[in-house]
């Protein structure tokens, strides 16, 4: 009792106690949540380091707060999984504008693409980058695939064509070629719209259909062409043009080389 | 046969050109240099003689490959034996014809020879003499004298065109106003209909669509229906269901009730030609036929803004019911698809009327 009442009258007695009170706080709390608290500082910093990208990149053209402007829709409420797609794919940051951005390599890292999207996913909710299993068509039925075959062809084979080989949009666009994008591109594509592509939302559109539609698009793409070349899967009017260019020109020279009268002696 | 045409005479120019006669002959490498000939011959062999080699090796090729063997290009997955057969048959076919050809233009007689122009027309003996067989025919079938049997043979020829004519009449049934009204004049669509999502099947509510958002939606009652009956239908009901920004679209007066905040319901028959459209642009609203590119503006009631449709798309008035799904509030007010000789077009909507 008496050494007690000695160091409470010390003169370092206030400073350890404080120290002390602060650790046992400290501890404490770290001890009650220590996971959150770290993950929100990793969060943060990937938050900071997107958000310097994207000041960098992005902003001259979307804003400095991802707002917009003439030359740029805002962000806000795009959702990483846009993000993911039009980075991933490499149509951004686009090198200038144009009537359709075409995909191209892609210069950054995974890293780098998922701080930008967390970066814009932390400015408003939107759709997020999907997990594997919402988009792999692993394991699916030959039923399901047929499914997917329907449904390519009720909502999607409009634009890009019965197989997934693309096809022409008014003003210069186009709707890309599937046979080369990625289940996880295709999914975010379908619930972000990018451009001018209509939304599918996960509530009319459920991941089972869109695995369903992947599902059919890689079973139809790894098929032989038994007919020979596809020409791009893009129907009568290319396969008509092959035919008047290819079919008949060579005709015409084959022609010109019956009729013409050849070397003569002098 | 006649050479008038030869040399050409025009008496008002007053020119005449001269026959040109025959080309001065050159002779071809083979024919002097013995060399060059004995090449010409060995490389004809030599195609002719790949033939047999080729015809084997197809054979050989048809019964080894595998069906499903194929070859990947890289670009192009290909059959094996498609591509086998591919390419020894048509390189037979193509060796022959250039074989036959390289004959003719360099080994065969080369000797240049002209071929003088004539008119068409038989000589007018000849016509003369066929006049003359003709009216001995007429005359020999005796139908100067017994006028009737002509009128008769044609009477009876013209009625064995009837039965035929019947039966293609009768194909379909006659499209009078009450089977027009009872079949391309009507859909399946009716009030308290819902709308579902096409393949899944999914029912529609307001809260599952996104602005910017296009579904492929056919009715529910669909789903009752079998054979050719469903086909029929489905040609007739299917419908896109887009949300658009209330603001940034022309809703009429006429039509303020048919959507809900900014979900709008159309037929997805072209009236041009009846392909089905769903190539809908979501920052223009445009929806784009791809068989002829007419193009509908959503975001203005359907209104055409380019191609060779003549008609606005129809839109389908719908509702939220009790339940919070979107229904249809009655069938089109317009026959879908492409127009036909009597449909009546004096209540179509028209650019301009909002």
């Amino acid at each position: 009792m008496k050494l007690l009442t000695t160091f409470r009258r010390h003169s370092v007695a206030r400073p350890v106690m404080l120290i002390l009170a602060l650790v046992v706080i400290g501890l404490g709390y770290a001890g009650v949540n220590p996971q959150r608290s770290s993950a929100e500082t990793e969060r943060t910093q990937q938050i900071e380091q997107g958000k310097a990208l994207f000041d960098l990149t992005c902003s001259s053209c979307h804003g400095l707060g991802a707002e917009g402007t003439s030359q740029g829709p805002t962000l806000i409420g795009v959702g990483a999984a846009s993000v993911d797609f039009q980075m991933g794919t490499g149509r951004m940051p686009a090198a200038r504008p144009e009537a359709q951005l075409p995909a191209r390599q892609v210069n950054y890292t995974q890293e780098q693409i998922d701080a930008v999207a967390a970066y814009v996913a932390s400015l408003a909710a939107g759709p997020a980058i999907p997990e594997e299993g919402q988009y792999s068509p692993e394991g699916l039925s030959a039923e399901e695939i047929a499914r997917g075959g329907a449904l390519f062809r009720s909502n999607c084979s409009a634009c890009h064509g019965i197989v997934g080989g693309g096809g022409a949009m008014p003003n210069g666009e186009y709707a890309p070629a599937l046979v080369n994008t990625s289940g996880r591109h295709i999914y975010e594509a379908m619930r972000s719209g990018p451009q001018q592509m209509p939304t599918f939302s996960k509530e009319v559109m459920p991941d089972e259909s869109v695995r369903e539609i992947i599902g059919y698009l890689e079973a139809a793409h790894e098929q032989p062409n038994h007919g020979g070349l596809t020409m791009g899967d893009a129907g009568p009017v290319s396969e008509g043009f092959w035919i008047f260019i290819i079919g008949i020109g060579g005709l015409s020279i084959v022609a010109t080389w019956i009729a013409k009268k050849g070397a003569r002696a002098r | 046969m006649s050479h008038d045409n030869l040399p050409v005479q025009d008496p008002e120019l007053g020119h005449v050109v001269a026959n040109p006669g025959v080309e001065e002959h050159i002779e071809r490498f083979t024919d002097v240099d013995k060399g060059a000939g004995n090449r010409a011959y060995t490389a004809i062999l030599m195609m002719l003689g790949a033939v047999p080699v080729l015809a084997i090796a197809f054979v050989v090729i048809y019964f080894a490959v595998p069906r499903d063997a194929y070859v990947d290009f890289g670009w192009l997955k290909a059959s094996a034996m498609n591509v086998g057969l591919g390419t020894t048959a048509g390189l037979a076919v193509v060796l022959i014809g250039v074989a036959v050809i390289q004959w003719a233009r360099v080994l065969m007689g080369d000797e240049e020879m002209v071929e003088i122009r004539h008119k068409a027309a038989s000589s007018s003996e000849d016509r003369a003499a066929v006049a003359e067989q003709f009216a001995a025919g007429v005359e020999q079938s005796g139908i100067k004298r017994r006028g009737l049997l002509l009128g008769a043979l044609g009477g009876a020829l013209g009625f064995s065109a009837i039965p035929a004519v019947v039966l293609f009449a009768d194909m379909g049934p006659h499209p009078t106003k009450k089977v027009r009204a009872e079949t391309i004049e009507r859909t399946i669509w009716a009030a308290e209909v819902r709308l579902l999502n096409d393949v899944n099947w999914l029912p529609l509510r307001p809260e599952m669509l996104e602005v910017g958002q296009l579904v492929n939606a056919q009715p529910e009652t669909l789903r009752d229906l079998h054979g050719t009956e469903y086909m029929i239908e489905k040609a007739k009901s299917p419908i896109v269901v887009v949300r658009m920004d209330p603001e940034s679209i022309r809703i009429p007066e006429s039509r303020r009730d048919w959507q809900v905040s900014g979900i709008l319901a159309y037929s997805k028959i072209c009236t041009h030609v009846g392909c089905p459209i769903s190539l809908w642009e979501r920052q223009t609203h445009h929806l784009l036929c791809p068989c002829h590119q007419s193009t509908f503006d959503l975001g203005d009631s359907g209104a055409v803004v380019f191609g060779p449709a003549a008609r606005s798309l129809p839109q389908l008035p719908i509702k939220v019911n009790e339940d919070g799904f979107l229904v249809a509030q009655s069938d089109f007010t317009l026959p879908v698809g492409p127009s036909f000789f009597e449909r009546d077009s004096r209540n179509d909507f028209v650019k301009g009327d909002n």
